[in-house]
C-alpha cells in the first residue's frame, strides 16, 4: 500500500500539486486521471522520488520515503516496477538484456537462472521467443509489453504505469490493460496507472483518483464515476461521443 | 560528482562497461588520431624545412622541431581538441538521448545509481585510454615528418633520425602523458555532465552535444596553459 499525505509541488512560482492526500490500495489497480497538465504525472514522479518534493509525505507500506537517504531510497525502489509512457527500454540492449538488467544488477542468480526468469517474464507478456530482438525492431505495443516484463522481473511490490496506452491501437490497449490487471491480482501488488483514457478506467480501474488543477477533486470506483454529480469530472469523463452514448444508455 | 564516483552496485558489470567504453572512446578513435597525426607531422616538417634556409642552421633541425612540436603540443593538445569533438559529442548525445527518452529515469526507478553507472566507466576508460592514443599519435606524427622529409628529399633519413634524437628529454613525454590524462578526464566529465542534465527534446540533446564540445575545448585550452606553467616552467 502507498499513502501520500499533503503533497505539494511547485515549479518556480507555479504550484502544480496543492496538498493531495490519498491511499493507493494493495492488490488493486489504482488510477490517477485528469486532464493534460493537471499534475497527475508529476504526482507519480513525486511518489517515486524523481521530483524533489516541496512539501508532503509518501509512505510505502508505512515506511516514510521522502526523508530517506539516497542509498535507502534505492533499496525501496528495487521493489518498484515502472512502465514509462514511451517504454524507456535501453536501445543498446536486446529484449533479453533489457529484462535481465535488474536481475544482473541486484541478484546473485546464475546466468541460467536469470535466463529462465527472463523467459518466464516474456511468456507472461506473450512475447516468447523475442529474446534476441532489439527494441527498435519491435512495435510500440511490443515495447510496452517488454517494459512490463522488465518491470516485473524483480517481482515488485509496487507497479507504476505512466500512460500505458498512449500511441496504441484500441485492441492492443485492451491487451495491455488486461495484462496490468492480471499482474496486479496475481502478484497482489499495488498498481498505480496514470491515464486520461476512459476506456482503461472503465476496463480495469478499481480505485480512481481524479486530479483537477493540482488538487484531489474526486475519488471513488468505476461504478461511482459514471454517475458522479461532480461537474468537472463529468465534463472529463463524458468528453468523448463514445462515453456520451454510454451515459445515454445508462440514463435510458 | 560524489554520485558519479560512489561505490559500484556490482563491480563486474562496471568492469564490462569500462571495457566497452575503452572500445567506444579509444579503439574507435584510432583512425582519426592516426590520420591527424601523420599529416600534422608531415606539415610541421615541411613548414620547418621551408623556414630554415640559412647555412648555419643544420638540416636535422627539421627532425628536432617536428619531434618537439608533436610531443609537447600537437599530439596531446590538438588531438585532445579533436577528441573533444568526436568523443565529447558522442558521450553528450548518448547520455542526453537516454535522459529525454526516460531511460535514465528507468535506471533511477530500478534503484540503480544512474550517474555512476553511465558516467564512471566513461571517465575511467577516458583516463586509461587517452595516454595510449596520445603515445600512438606522437609516434605517428614523428613518422609522418620522417616520411615526408625522405619522400620529398628535403633531408636524408639519417639527418631526420639524428634530429629526433637530438637533445631529447624523456620528461617531455611524461609531460605530454600527464596532460593527456587530464584532458581525458575533462572531455568525459564535461560531456557527460551536459548529456546528463539535458532536458526536453531532441533539439536540446543537440544543444547539449554542442555545449559539451565547446566547454570541453575551452577547459582543455585553459588546463593546457596551467599544466605547462606548472610542469615546464
Amino acid at each position: 500500500m502507498i499513502e501520500v499525505k499533503n503533497l505539494h509541488k511547485s515549479f518556480g512560482d507555479t504550484e502544480v500539486l496543492k496538498g493531495i492526500d490519498f491511499r493507493f490500495g494493495q492488490g488493486m489497480v489504482n488510477m490517477i486521471i485528469g486532464q493534460s497538465g493537471s499534475g497527475k504525472s508529476v504526482l507519480a514522479k513525486w511518489i517515486v522520488g524523481l521530483h524533489k518534493p516541496t512539501k508532503g509525505e509518501v509512505l510505502f507500506d508505512g515506511l516514510s520515503f521522502v526523508p530517506l537517504p539516497i542509498a535507502e531510497k534505492r533499496e525501496v525502489r528495487k521493489n518498484i516496477g515502472m512502465l514509462f509512457q514511451a517504454g524507456a527500454l535501453f536501445d543498446s540492449m536486446t529484449v533479453e538484456e533489457n529484462v535481465k538488467f535488474p536481475l544482473r544488477m541486484f541478484t546473485k542468480s546464475s546466468e541460467k537462472e536469470m535466463t529462465k526468469r527472463v523467459n518466464e517474464c516474456l511468456e507472461r507478456v506473450n512475447l516468447k521467443g523475442t529474446n534476441r530482438l532489439y527494441p527498435a525492431e519491435t512495435s510500440g505495443g511490443m515495447q510496452k509489453r517488454i517494459a512490463i516484463a522488465r518491470a516485473i522481473s524483480m517481482q515488485p511490490k509496487y507497479l507504476f504505469c505512466d500512460e500505458p496506452n498512449s500511441g496504441l491501437d484500441p485492441q492492443t490497449s485492451i491487451v495491455i490493460d488486461n495484462m496490468i490487471r492480471e499482474l496486479t491480482y496475481d502478484m497482489n501488488i499495488t498498481t498505480i496507472v496514470i491515464t486520461h483514457d476512459m476506456n482503461s478506467v472503465i476496463e480495469i480501474g478499481d480505485h480512481i483518483l481524479f486530479i483537477h488543477k493540482g488538487e484531489k477533486w474526486w475519488s471513488g470506483d468505476k461504478q461511482e464515476i459514471l454517475r458522479t454529480p461532480n461537474k468537472e469530472l463529468n465534463e472529463f469523463v463524458y468528453a468523448s461521443k463514445f462515453m456520451q452514448t454510454l451515459k445515454d444508455k445508462l440514463a435510458g | 560528482m560524489s554520485r558519479v564516483f560512489s561505490r559500484p552496485e556490482k563491480w563486474p558489470i562496471y568492469r564490462r562497461q569500462i571495457v566497452k567504453e575503452i572500445d567506444s572512446i579509444g579503439i574507435s578513435s584510432l583512425g582519426i588520431v592516426a590520420l591527424m597525426s601523420v599529416f600534422m607531422g608531415a606539415v610541421i616538417a615541411l613548414q620547418t624545412a621551408s623556414n630554415i634556409d640559412g647555412p648555419l642552421i643544420p638540416a636535422y633541425t627539421v627532425g628536432f622541431t617536428t619531434r618537439q612540436s608533436i610531443i609537447l603540443e600537437f599530439s596531446p593538445t590538438i588531438i585532445a581538441l579533436i577528441l573533444a569533438g568526436k568523443v565529447g559529442s558522442n558521450i553528450a548525445s548518448e547520455i542526453g538521448t537516454m535522459r529525454v527518452t526516460e531511460q535514465i529515469d528507468a535506471l533511477d526507478i530500478m534503484g540503480v545509481n544512474s550517474a555512476a553507472y553511465l558516467i564512471q566507466p566513461k571517465v575511467l576508460a577516458g583516463i586509461f585510454i587517452f595516454p595510449f592514443l596520445i603515445t600512438i599519435s606522437m609516434f605517428l606524427g614523428v613518422f609522418g615528418g620522417w616520411f615526408i622529409s625522405v619522400v620529398s628529399g628535403i633531408l636524408s633519413s639519417n639527418e631526420y633520425i639524428y634530429g629526433i634524437q637530438f637533445a631529447f628529454r624523456p620528461f617531455d613525454v611524461v609531460y605530454a602523458l600527464i596532460k593527456s590524462v587530464f584532458f581525458g578526464y575533462v572531455i568525459t566529465t564535461v560531456s557527460a555532465y551536459h548529456g546528463y542534465y539535458s532536458r526536453g527534446s531532441a533539439l536540446e540533446v543537440g544543444r547539449s552535444s554542442t555545449d559539451a564540445v565547446v566547454y570541453s575545448s575551452v577547459v582543455i585550452l585553459i588546463l593546457n596553459y596551467v599544466l605547462t606553467q606548472l610542469l615546464l616552467i
